[in-house]
Protein backbone atom coordinates (compact mmCIF):
# COMPACT_ATOMS: atom_id res chain seq x y z
CA UNK A 1 0.00 0.00 0.00
CA UNK A 2 1.09 3.81 -0.96
CA UNK A 3 0.13 6.40 1.17
CA UNK A 4 0.83 9.74 -0.29
CA UNK A 5 0.29 12.78 2.59
CA UNK A 6 -2.29 15.69 1.76
CA UNK A 7 0.08 19.11 1.03
CA UNK A 8 3.01 17.22 0.62
CA UNK A 9 4.60 17.03 -2.97
CA UNK A 10 5.69 13.29 -4.38
CA UNK A 11 7.61 12.19 -6.96
CA UNK A 12 5.05 10.99 -10.09
CA UNK A 13 7.40 8.70 -13.29
CA UNK A 14 5.35 8.17 -16.22
CA UNK A 15 5.80 8.19 -19.66
CA UNK A 16 4.81 11.21 -21.86
CA UNK A 17 4.69 11.09 -25.45
CA UNK A 18 6.99 7.99 -25.44
CA UNK A 19 9.44 9.48 -23.28
CA UNK A 20 10.40 8.91 -19.81
CA UNK A 21 9.35 11.79 -17.89
CA UNK A 22 8.62 12.90 -14.32
CA UNK A 23 7.56 15.51 -11.80
CA UNK A 24 6.22 16.44 -8.39
CA UNK A 25 2.45 17.03 -7.49
CA UNK A 26 0.03 16.90 -4.25
CA UNK A 27 -2.17 14.23 -4.05
CA UNK A 28 -4.93 16.89 -4.90
CA UNK A 29 -3.23 18.08 -8.27
CA UNK A 30 -5.23 17.48 -11.38
CA UNK A 31 -3.40 15.79 -14.42
CA UNK A 32 -4.64 18.81 -16.16
CA UNK A 33 -2.42 21.08 -14.03
CA UNK A 34 0.46 18.66 -13.29
CA UNK A 35 1.19 18.63 -17.59
CA UNK A 36 1.12 22.14 -17.94
CA UNK A 37 2.54 23.71 -14.77
CA UNK A 38 4.83 21.17 -13.56
CA UNK A 39 6.01 19.59 -16.96
CA UNK A 40 5.38 22.14 -19.17
CA UNK A 41 3.37 20.49 -21.81
CA UNK A 42 0.62 23.00 -22.23
CA UNK A 43 -0.31 21.49 -25.56
CA UNK A 44 -3.33 19.81 -23.32
CA UNK A 45 -6.00 22.56 -22.44
CA UNK A 46 -8.32 23.68 -19.57
CA UNK A 47 -11.78 24.15 -19.77
CA UNK A 48 -14.32 23.60 -17.87
CA UNK A 49 -12.27 21.89 -15.29
CA UNK A 50 -15.61 19.07 -13.97
CA UNK A 51 -15.45 16.73 -17.35
CA UNK A 52 -18.34 18.05 -19.43
CA UNK A 53 -16.51 20.37 -21.97
CA UNK A 54 -13.44 17.55 -23.42
CA UNK A 55 -11.01 20.07 -23.99
CA UNK A 56 -8.83 18.24 -21.64
CA UNK A 57 -8.94 14.94 -23.24
CA UNK A 58 -5.34 12.67 -23.81
CA UNK A 59 -5.34 9.10 -22.97
CA UNK A 60 -3.76 6.71 -20.07
CA UNK A 61 -2.75 3.49 -21.37
CA UNK A 62 -4.44 3.78 -24.01
CA UNK A 63 -7.82 4.89 -22.74
CA UNK A 64 -9.30 8.26 -23.75
CA UNK A 65 -9.54 10.24 -20.46
CA UNK A 66 -10.13 13.65 -19.14
CA UNK A 67 -7.47 14.68 -17.75
CA UNK A 68 -9.40 16.89 -15.19
CA UNK A 69 -11.08 14.02 -14.13
CA UNK A 70 -7.88 11.92 -13.61
CA UNK A 71 -5.29 13.10 -10.32
CA UNK A 72 -1.24 13.39 -11.28
CA UNK A 73 -0.86 10.82 -8.26
CA UNK A 74 -2.98 8.18 -10.17
CA UNK A 75 -0.48 7.88 -13.18
CA UNK A 76 1.96 6.75 -11.46
CA UNK A 77 3.97 4.28 -14.37
CA UNK A 78 1.18 5.08 -16.77
CA UNK A 79 1.74 5.83 -20.76
CA UNK A 80 0.53 9.35 -21.32
CA UNK A 81 -0.18 10.50 -24.72
CA UNK A 82 -1.23 14.14 -25.09
CA UNK A 83 -1.74 16.69 -28.44
CA UNK A 84 2.23 17.40 -28.25
CA UNK A 85 2.60 13.97 -29.72
CA UNK A 86 0.67 13.48 -32.57
CA UNK A 87 2.87 15.53 -35.26
CA UNK A 88 4.95 12.91 -36.52
CA UNK A 89 7.84 15.50 -36.76
CA UNK A 90 9.00 19.08 -36.01
CA UNK A 91 7.02 21.22 -38.84
CA UNK A 92 5.02 18.41 -39.97
CA UNK A 93 1.09 17.50 -39.01
CA UNK A 94 -0.40 13.92 -38.58
CA UNK A 95 -3.03 13.18 -41.49
CA UNK A 96 -5.69 13.79 -38.94
CA UNK A 97 -3.97 17.65 -38.29
CA UNK A 98 -3.94 18.00 -41.54
CA UNK A 99 -7.34 17.27 -42.37
CA UNK A 100 -8.51 20.01 -39.42
CA UNK A 101 -6.48 22.51 -41.46
CA UNK A 102 -7.71 21.89 -44.84
CA UNK A 103 -11.24 21.95 -43.35
CA UNK A 104 -10.82 24.66 -41.52
CA UNK A 105 -12.22 22.54 -38.18
CA UNK A 106 -11.35 25.09 -35.78
CA UNK A 107 -11.41 28.58 -35.23
CA UNK A 108 -10.09 29.38 -31.56
CA UNK A 109 -8.65 26.08 -31.34
CA UNK A 110 -9.70 25.81 -27.63
CA UNK A 111 -11.45 22.63 -27.82
CA UNK A 112 -9.27 21.34 -30.68
CA UNK A 113 -6.75 19.52 -28.34
CA UNK A 114 -9.10 17.43 -26.87
CA UNK A 115 -10.75 16.96 -30.21
CA UNK A 116 -7.67 15.38 -31.92
CA UNK A 117 -7.07 13.58 -29.28
CA UNK A 118 -10.23 11.47 -29.09
CA UNK A 119 -10.46 11.20 -32.84
CA UNK A 120 -7.21 9.90 -33.05
CA UNK A 121 -8.06 7.23 -30.73
CA UNK A 122 -10.82 6.23 -32.39
CA UNK A 123 -9.25 6.35 -36.06
CA UNK A 124 -7.07 3.78 -34.59
CA UNK A 125 -9.40 1.89 -33.62
CA UNK A 126 -12.36 2.22 -36.55
CA UNK A 127 -11.21 1.89 -40.28
CA UNK A 128 -13.92 3.33 -41.88
CA UNK A 129 -16.22 5.06 -39.51
CA UNK A 130 -19.96 6.47 -40.11
CA UNK A 131 -20.77 9.87 -39.69
CA UNK A 132 -23.03 9.11 -36.90
CA UNK A 133 -20.28 7.35 -35.13
CA UNK A 134 -18.28 10.51 -35.32
CA UNK A 135 -20.89 12.67 -34.24
CA UNK A 136 -21.60 10.05 -30.99
CA UNK A 137 -17.80 10.97 -30.56
CA UNK A 138 -18.04 14.59 -31.02
CA UNK A 139 -21.01 14.15 -28.06
CA UNK A 140 -17.88 14.02 -25.40
CA UNK A 141 -16.24 17.67 -26.81
CA UNK A 142 -17.80 21.51 -26.87
CA UNK A 143 -16.73 23.26 -29.53
CA UNK A 144 -18.39 27.06 -29.51
CA UNK A 145 -16.91 28.31 -33.23
CA UNK A 146 -17.40 25.41 -35.83
CA UNK A 147 -20.81 23.83 -35.18
CA UNK A 148 -18.82 20.79 -35.77
CA UNK A 149 -19.75 20.03 -39.55
CA UNK A 150 -15.82 20.99 -40.69
CA UNK A 151 -14.82 18.74 -37.89
CA UNK A 152 -17.13 16.34 -39.35
CA UNK A 153 -16.09 16.73 -42.77
CA UNK A 154 -11.95 16.46 -41.34
CA UNK A 155 -12.69 13.62 -39.23
CA UNK A 156 -14.26 11.93 -42.68
CA UNK A 157 -11.39 12.49 -44.82
CA UNK A 158 -8.72 11.99 -42.45
CA UNK A 159 -10.00 8.17 -41.81
CA UNK A 160 -10.72 7.82 -45.88
CA UNK A 161 -6.71 8.91 -45.88
CA UNK A 162 -5.81 6.72 -42.76
CA UNK A 163 -7.43 3.54 -44.51
CA UNK A 164 -6.05 4.11 -48.01
CA UNK A 165 -2.75 4.43 -46.28
CA UNK A 166 -3.05 1.46 -44.08
CA UNK A 167 -3.92 -0.09 -47.50
CA UNK A 168 -1.09 0.82 -49.14
CA UNK A 169 1.34 -0.21 -46.14
CA UNK A 170 -0.09 -3.44 -46.39
CA UNK A 171 -0.07 -3.98 -50.46
CA UNK A 172 3.42 -2.48 -50.56
CA UNK A 173 5.06 -5.27 -48.12
CA UNK B 1 -12.60 24.23 -9.47
CA UNK B 2 -9.72 22.17 -7.67
CA UNK B 3 -9.92 19.38 -4.98
CA UNK B 4 -9.31 20.53 -1.73
CA UNK B 5 -6.46 18.61 0.05
CA UNK B 6 -6.45 14.81 0.94
CA UNK B 7 -4.79 11.94 1.67
CA UNK B 8 -3.87 9.73 -1.35
CA UNK B 9 -4.09 5.88 -1.02
CA UNK B 10 -2.79 3.10 -3.69
CA UNK B 11 -4.21 0.15 -2.33
CA UNK B 12 -2.37 -3.15 -3.45
CA UNK B 13 -5.12 -6.14 -2.13
CA UNK B 14 -8.38 -5.62 -1.10
CA UNK B 15 -7.75 -6.35 2.19
CA UNK B 16 -5.55 -3.03 2.00
CA UNK B 17 -8.66 -0.86 0.81
CA UNK B 18 -11.13 -2.60 3.45
CA UNK B 19 -8.72 -1.53 6.64
CA UNK B 20 -8.49 2.18 5.80
CA UNK B 21 -12.47 2.37 5.09
CA UNK B 22 -12.81 0.83 8.68
CA UNK B 23 -10.15 3.31 10.38
CA UNK B 24 -11.22 6.20 8.66
CA UNK B 25 -14.61 5.41 7.82
CA UNK B 26 -16.89 8.35 7.04
CA UNK B 27 -14.01 10.53 5.84
CA UNK B 28 -12.21 7.81 3.55
CA UNK B 29 -13.89 7.36 -0.02
CA UNK B 30 -13.12 4.38 -2.91
CA UNK B 31 -12.21 6.13 -6.14
CA UNK B 32 -12.54 3.56 -9.07
CA UNK B 33 -12.90 5.19 -12.76
CA UNK B 34 -13.34 8.19 -10.96
CA UNK B 35 -15.76 9.72 -13.19
CA UNK B 36 -18.58 11.18 -11.17
CA UNK B 37 -16.24 11.81 -7.63
CA UNK B 38 -13.33 13.66 -9.30
CA UNK B 39 -16.21 16.24 -10.70
CA UNK B 40 -17.63 15.94 -6.99
CA UNK B 41 -14.17 17.04 -5.83
CA UNK B 42 -13.35 19.36 -8.21
CA UNK B 43 -16.78 21.23 -7.21
CA UNK B 44 -16.10 20.61 -3.33
CA UNK B 45 -19.33 18.50 -3.16
CA UNK B 46 -17.21 15.75 -1.95
CA UNK B 47 -14.66 16.60 0.70
CA UNK B 48 -12.59 13.22 1.64
CA UNK B 49 -9.76 13.27 3.75
CA UNK B 50 -8.38 9.77 1.96
CA UNK B 51 -8.97 8.60 -1.69
CA UNK B 52 -8.46 5.35 -1.73
CA UNK B 53 -7.93 4.21 -5.36
CA UNK B 54 -8.87 0.55 -6.24
CA UNK B 55 -8.06 0.21 -9.67
CA UNK B 56 -4.62 -1.64 -9.36
CA UNK B 57 -6.84 -4.60 -7.79
CA UNK B 58 -6.68 -7.22 -10.69
CA UNK B 59 -9.00 -9.36 -8.31
CA UNK B 60 -11.95 -6.55 -9.11
CA UNK B 61 -11.66 -6.43 -12.85
CA UNK B 62 -13.57 -9.51 -13.79
CA UNK B 63 -17.06 -10.32 -14.65
CA UNK B 64 -18.05 -13.51 -13.71
CA UNK B 65 -21.32 -15.48 -15.91
CA UNK B 66 -23.45 -18.09 -14.62
CA UNK B 67 -26.64 -19.07 -16.47
CA UNK B 68 -28.90 -16.67 -13.65
CA UNK B 69 -26.77 -13.60 -13.57
CA UNK B 70 -23.50 -11.81 -14.51
CA UNK B 71 -21.41 -10.22 -11.60
CA UNK B 72 -19.52 -7.07 -12.98
CA UNK B 73 -16.56 -6.49 -10.51
CA UNK B 74 -15.97 -3.05 -8.90
CA UNK B 75 -12.41 -2.56 -11.24
CA UNK B 76 -14.82 -3.25 -14.77
CA UNK B 77 -14.82 -0.27 -16.61
CA UNK B 78 -18.11 0.98 -18.41
CA UNK B 79 -16.42 0.66 -22.37
CA UNK B 80 -14.84 -3.23 -20.84
CA UNK B 81 -18.48 -4.14 -20.18
CA UNK B 82 -20.01 -3.17 -23.41
CA UNK B 83 -17.36 -4.33 -25.32
CA UNK B 84 -18.01 -8.18 -23.63
CA UNK B 85 -18.90 -10.28 -26.33
CA UNK B 86 -21.81 -11.93 -24.51
CA UNK B 87 -23.23 -8.71 -23.04
CA UNK B 88 -26.30 -8.31 -25.83
CA UNK B 89 -27.11 -11.97 -25.02
CA UNK B 90 -27.05 -12.31 -21.44
CA UNK B 91 -27.99 -8.66 -20.47
CA UNK B 92 -29.85 -7.09 -23.29
CA UNK B 93 -30.91 -4.22 -20.97
CA UNK B 94 -27.59 -3.11 -20.09
CA UNK B 95 -26.42 -3.66 -23.87
CA UNK B 96 -29.14 -0.70 -24.41
CA UNK B 97 -28.93 1.28 -21.94
CA UNK B 98 -24.55 1.47 -21.45
CA UNK B 99 -24.02 3.62 -24.62
CA UNK B 100 -25.99 6.21 -23.03
CA UNK B 101 -23.82 6.35 -19.90
CA UNK B 102 -21.85 9.15 -20.31
CA UNK B 103 -19.05 9.63 -23.34
CA UNK B 104 -16.91 7.43 -25.00
CA UNK B 105 -14.29 9.37 -23.20
CA UNK B 106 -15.49 8.82 -19.57
CA UNK B 107 -17.14 5.26 -20.35
CA UNK B 108 -13.23 4.22 -21.10
CA UNK B 109 -12.31 5.20 -17.38
CA UNK B 110 -15.73 4.73 -15.42
CA UNK B 111 -16.91 1.89 -13.78
CA UNK B 112 -20.11 0.37 -13.31
CA UNK B 113 -20.06 -0.62 -9.28
CA UNK B 114 -19.15 3.51 -9.57
CA UNK B 115 -22.05 4.40 -11.20
CA UNK B 116 -23.77 2.32 -8.93
CA UNK B 117 -22.14 3.72 -5.97
CA UNK B 118 -22.60 7.07 -7.16
CA UNK B 119 -26.69 6.36 -7.14
CA UNK B 120 -27.41 9.80 -9.73
CA UNK B 121 -31.26 9.71 -10.05
CA UNK B 122 -30.98 10.29 -13.68
CA UNK B 123 -27.92 7.73 -14.34
CA UNK B 124 -28.67 4.48 -16.63
CA UNK B 125 -26.71 1.52 -14.44
CA UNK B 126 -29.02 1.75 -11.07
CA UNK B 127 -31.98 2.29 -13.34
CA UNK B 128 -31.00 -0.81 -15.07
CA UNK B 129 -30.02 -2.64 -12.19
CA UNK B 130 -33.53 -1.72 -10.17
CA UNK B 131 -35.70 -2.77 -13.16
CA UNK B 132 -33.75 -6.13 -13.64
CA UNK B 133 -34.13 -6.77 -9.79
CA UNK B 134 -30.21 -7.23 -9.29
CA UNK B 135 -27.98 -6.99 -5.98
CA UNK B 136 -25.10 -4.94 -4.32
CA UNK B 137 -22.22 -7.00 -3.01
CA UNK B 138 -20.96 -5.06 0.02
CA UNK B 139 -17.93 -5.74 1.57
CA UNK B 140 -16.18 -4.26 4.96
CA UNK B 141 -13.22 -5.61 6.92
CA UNK B 142 -16.06 -7.58 9.20
CA UNK B 143 -18.46 -9.00 6.52
CA UNK B 144 -19.97 -9.53 2.97
CA UNK B 145 -23.42 -8.87 2.91
CA UNK B 146 -25.39 -8.89 -0.68
CA UNK B 147 -28.36 -6.30 -0.89
CA UNK B 148 -31.40 -6.22 -3.69
CA UNK B 149 -31.22 -2.87 -5.42
CA UNK B 150 -34.20 -1.77 -4.44
CA UNK B 151 -32.97 -1.89 -0.69
CA UNK B 152 -29.82 -0.38 -2.08
CA UNK B 153 -30.85 3.04 -3.53
CA UNK B 154 -32.27 5.24 -0.43
CA UNK B 155 -33.00 8.50 -2.06
CA UNK B 156 -31.07 11.31 -4.57
CA UNK B 157 -26.94 10.38 -4.54
CA UNK B 158 -27.78 7.93 -1.28
CA UNK B 159 -27.53 4.59 -0.71
CA UNK B 160 -27.95 2.12 2.26
CA UNK B 161 -23.86 1.67 1.88
CA UNK B 162 -22.34 1.85 5.08
CA UNK B 163 -19.05 4.26 5.59
CA UNK B 164 -16.43 1.14 6.37
CA UNK B 165 -18.53 -0.51 3.12
CA UNK B 166 -17.11 -0.78 -0.34
CA UNK B 167 -19.36 -2.01 -3.71
CA UNK B 168 -16.89 -5.21 -4.64
CA UNK B 169 -19.12 -5.68 -7.38
CA UNK B 170 -22.46 -5.71 -8.69
CA UNK B 171 -24.99 -8.37 -9.70
CA UNK B 172 -27.57 -8.29 -12.91
CA UNK B 173 -29.83 -11.41 -13.63
CA UNK B 174 -30.13 -12.32 -16.77
CA UNK B 175 -33.51 -13.47 -16.08
CA UNK B 176 -33.37 -16.10 -18.86
CA UNK B 177 -33.47 -13.63 -21.97
CA UNK B 178 -36.40 -11.68 -20.96
CA UNK B 179 -37.15 -9.18 -23.74
CA UNK B 180 -36.29 -6.05 -22.74
CA UNK B 181 -36.43 -2.08 -24.02
CA UNK B 182 -34.73 0.84 -23.23
CA UNK B 183 -35.45 4.91 -24.52
CA UNK B 184 -33.89 7.89 -23.06
CA UNK B 185 -34.25 11.41 -24.03
CA UNK B 186 -31.54 13.97 -22.65
CA UNK B 187 -30.73 17.18 -24.80
CA UNK B 188 -27.55 15.25 -25.83
CA UNK B 189 -26.47 12.09 -25.99
CA UNK B 190 -24.39 11.07 -23.25
CA UNK B 191 -26.12 14.14 -21.14
CA UNK B 192 -27.98 13.37 -17.87
CA UNK B 193 -31.16 11.69 -18.68
CA UNK B 194 -34.18 14.02 -18.93
CA UNK B 195 -36.57 11.00 -18.87
CA UNK B 196 -35.39 7.83 -19.13
CA UNK B 197 -37.19 4.34 -18.81
CA UNK B 198 -36.87 0.73 -19.04
CA UNK B 199 -39.21 -2.07 -19.66
CA UNK B 200 -38.74 -5.67 -18.65
CA UNK B 201 -41.24 -8.56 -19.44
CA UNK B 202 -41.57 -11.57 -17.04
CA UNK B 203 -43.70 -14.10 -16.32
CA UNK B 204 -46.59 -12.18 -14.82
CA UNK B 205 -46.44 -9.51 -16.99
CA UNK B 206 -44.17 -6.39 -17.03
CA UNK B 207 -41.70 -4.39 -15.03
CA UNK B 208 -41.37 -0.69 -16.15
CA UNK B 209 -38.84 1.94 -14.47
CA UNK B 210 -37.91 5.57 -14.75
CA UNK B 211 -35.37 7.24 -14.15
CA UNK B 212 -34.21 10.95 -14.29
CA UNK B 213 -38.13 12.46 -12.75
CA UNK B 214 -38.31 11.47 -9.03
CA UNK B 215 -35.20 11.34 -6.66
CA UNK B 216 -34.12 8.15 -7.27
CA UNK B 217 -35.07 5.65 -10.46
CA UNK B 218 -38.83 4.31 -9.16
CA UNK B 219 -40.18 0.72 -10.46
CA UNK B 220 -43.93 -0.65 -11.19
CA UNK B 221 -44.95 -4.13 -11.71
CA UNK B 222 -47.84 -4.57 -13.85
CA UNK B 223 -49.67 -7.96 -15.16
CA UNK B 224 -50.30 -7.52 -18.77
CA UNK B 225 -51.78 -4.17 -19.98
CA UNK B 226 -52.65 -2.90 -23.09
CA UNK B 227 -55.26 0.14 -24.32
CA UNK B 228 -56.48 2.15 -21.65
CA UNK B 229 -55.63 0.26 -18.58
CA UNK B 230 -52.09 0.82 -19.35
CA UNK B 231 -52.59 4.51 -20.50
CA UNK B 232 -54.33 4.72 -16.99
CA UNK B 233 -51.16 3.25 -15.35
CA UNK B 234 -48.66 5.30 -16.80
CA UNK B 235 -50.54 7.94 -15.98
CA UNK B 236 -50.95 7.07 -12.42
CA UNK B 237 -47.40 6.04 -12.23
CA UNK B 238 -46.14 9.77 -13.95
CA UNK B 239 -48.25 11.49 -10.95
CA UNK B 240 -46.37 9.33 -8.31
CA UNK B 241 -43.18 10.56 -9.16
CA UNK B 242 -43.84 13.59 -8.46
CA UNK B 243 -41.96 15.35 -11.32
CA UNK B 244 -40.43 18.98 -10.70
CA UNK B 245 -39.66 21.95 -12.85
CA UNK B 246 -36.15 22.44 -13.71
CA UNK B 247 -33.71 24.03 -16.40
CA UNK B 248 -34.01 21.12 -18.23
CA UNK B 249 -37.64 20.45 -18.88
CA UNK B 250 -41.23 20.59 -17.16
CA UNK B 251 -42.71 18.26 -14.50
CA UNK B 252 -45.39 18.20 -17.12
CA UNK B 253 -42.92 17.24 -20.24
CA UNK B 254 -41.71 15.13 -18.26
CA UNK B 255 -45.09 13.02 -17.13
CA UNK B 256 -45.28 13.36 -21.19
CA UNK B 257 -42.87 11.50 -21.83
CA UNK B 258 -43.46 8.70 -18.81
CA UNK B 259 -46.40 8.25 -20.58
CA UNK B 260 -45.34 8.00 -24.11
CA UNK B 261 -42.31 5.93 -23.86
CA UNK B 262 -43.42 3.73 -21.21
CA UNK B 263 -47.09 2.83 -23.98
CA UNK B 264 -44.04 2.41 -26.68
CA UNK B 265 -41.67 0.16 -24.62
CA UNK B 266 -44.57 -2.06 -22.26
CA UNK B 267 -46.40 -3.04 -25.96
CA UNK B 268 -42.65 -3.59 -27.33
CA UNK B 269 -41.75 -5.82 -24.53
CA UNK B 270 -45.19 -7.94 -24.28
CA UNK B 271 -45.65 -8.09 -27.97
Amino acid sequence: MTRLQAGERHRIRFTLNGAAAHGEAEPRMLLTDFLRQQIGATGTHVGCEHGVCGACTVTVDGMIARACLTLAVQIEGCDIRTVEGLAPAPGRLSILQEAFKRHHALQCGFCTAGILMSLDHFLRERLRPTEAEIRDLLSGHLCRCTGYTPIIRAALDAADLLANHRHAEKTDA
Amino acid sequence: MKPAAFDYVRAETLEEALSVLASEGGDAQIIAGGQSLMAMLNTRLANPKTLIDIMRLKELDRIDATPAAVAVGAGVRQRALLGWPPLAEKLSLVALALPWTGHAQTRSRGTICGSIAHADPSAEMPLALLALGGEVHLRSAKRHRKLPAGEFFTGMMSTARSADEMIEAVSFPTLGGARCAFREVARRHGDFAIVACAAVADKAGVRFAVGGVADMAAVRDWPRLDGSALDDALNAFAHELDARDDVHATARYRRDLVRLIGRDLVREVLQ
